[in-house]
């Protein structure tokens, strides 16, 4: 029988290798925006975890919400990315220091 | 060994697998495929789960939407494919340690967490009240009732997403001639032609 740990700890590694992904990739901000999916989809896979094992659909409706947020960060996200890029030429993290942060 | 253990098994190694293809290829379009096969695995283990409704919701709205939305971009957007280590060194070590840190804490407090979630009496949304029903009218039956208000409220969201996304990336160019219905529809003949009526060898002033 499977265990409510181990749901959990499958969740904990995805959701580290979603945060090594944002600290490791400097190549482009796409894959940042991937990894922060990862990272969602993790969180998804505790919320319906601790719903089955604890016997309430509260978890799945939650996840619900965490989907619809995640795809219209997604869209934004891509908006953004295209513009600009139209503006700046590049999308390559290096090269993103017009606020000069 | 059950099946449902073996599954969950095969569809965690897969998807541990396949998120780490996706933030260490070199070849964007690559990780957007391993995205999508990430989720699949994802859909999987929400099968295992019995969330029937959230697993096909997973495939649709990801798989379907997000994951070939971000292929689109990929692909109109045309990356350099970039092959100097020098870059990936440099923020190794710091990506290295949070990555180490963050899965050392969190495996060491689930191991050592008994989660004992039989004695808890207060349940929400309890799924014994819904044991002669599918998950999707389950969870139909208190989406609509007793979440109405998030629901609408995502639906918000979502318009302002969409509306932001089109704001975002309109342009109007400059130097484009397009056709003004309303314009030609406004042209009366009183406006643009004058009845002139010449002399003989004087012509006309325009």
């Amino acid at each position: 029988m499977i265990e409510l740990n181990q749901f959990l700890i499958l969740s904990a590694l995805l959701f580290s290798i979603g945060v090594i992904g944002i600290f490791l990739n400097r190549k482009n901000v796409i894959i940042i925006l991937m990894s922060i999916e990862i990272i969602l989809l993790s969180v998804n896979i505790n919320l319906v975890s601790f719903s089955y094992f604890l016997g309430d659909l509260t978890g799945q409706i939650i996840s619900l919400f965490v989907l619809t947020v995640a795809a219209a960060e997604a869209a934004i996200g891509l908006a953004i990315l295209v513009i600009y890029n139209r503006n700046a030429g590049t999308i390559e993290i290096e090269k993103i220091n017009s606020l000069k942060g | 060994m059950t099946a449902s253990l073996l599954s969950f098994y095969i569809f965690s190694t897969v998807i541990l697998l396949s998120s780490l293809m996706v933030i260490t290829s070199k070849n964007p379009v690559h990780s957007v495929l391993f995205l999508i096969l990430t989720f699949f695995n994802g859909a999987g283990l929400f099968i295992i789960l019995h969330a029937e409704f959230l697993a096909m919701i997973l495939i649709i709205v990801y798989v379907g939407a997000v994951a070939v939305l971000f292929l689109f971009v990929v692909m109109m957007l045309d990356f350099k494919i970039s092959l100097d280590k020098n870059n990936i060194l440099q923020y190794l070590p710091i990506g290295f340690f949070v990555g180490v840190v963050f899965i050392s804490e969190l495996i060491i407090v689930l191991i050592n967490t008994k989660f004992d979630l039989s004695n808890i009496q207060i349940l929400v949304n309890p799924m014994i009240k819904f044991e002669n029903l599918t998950n999707t009218e389950a969870i139909g039956s208190i989406l609509y009732t007793d979440y109405i208000l998030y629901f609408q409220l995502s639906g918000v969201i979502l318009l302002v997403a969409m509306i932001g996304s089109i704001v975002l990336t309109l342009r109007t160019r400059e130097g484009v001639k397009r056709q003004s219905i309303q314009s030609q529809l406004d042209r009366k003949y009183k406006s643009t032609i004058t009845m002139v009526d010449p002399k003989s060898n004087e012509g006309v002033d325009i």
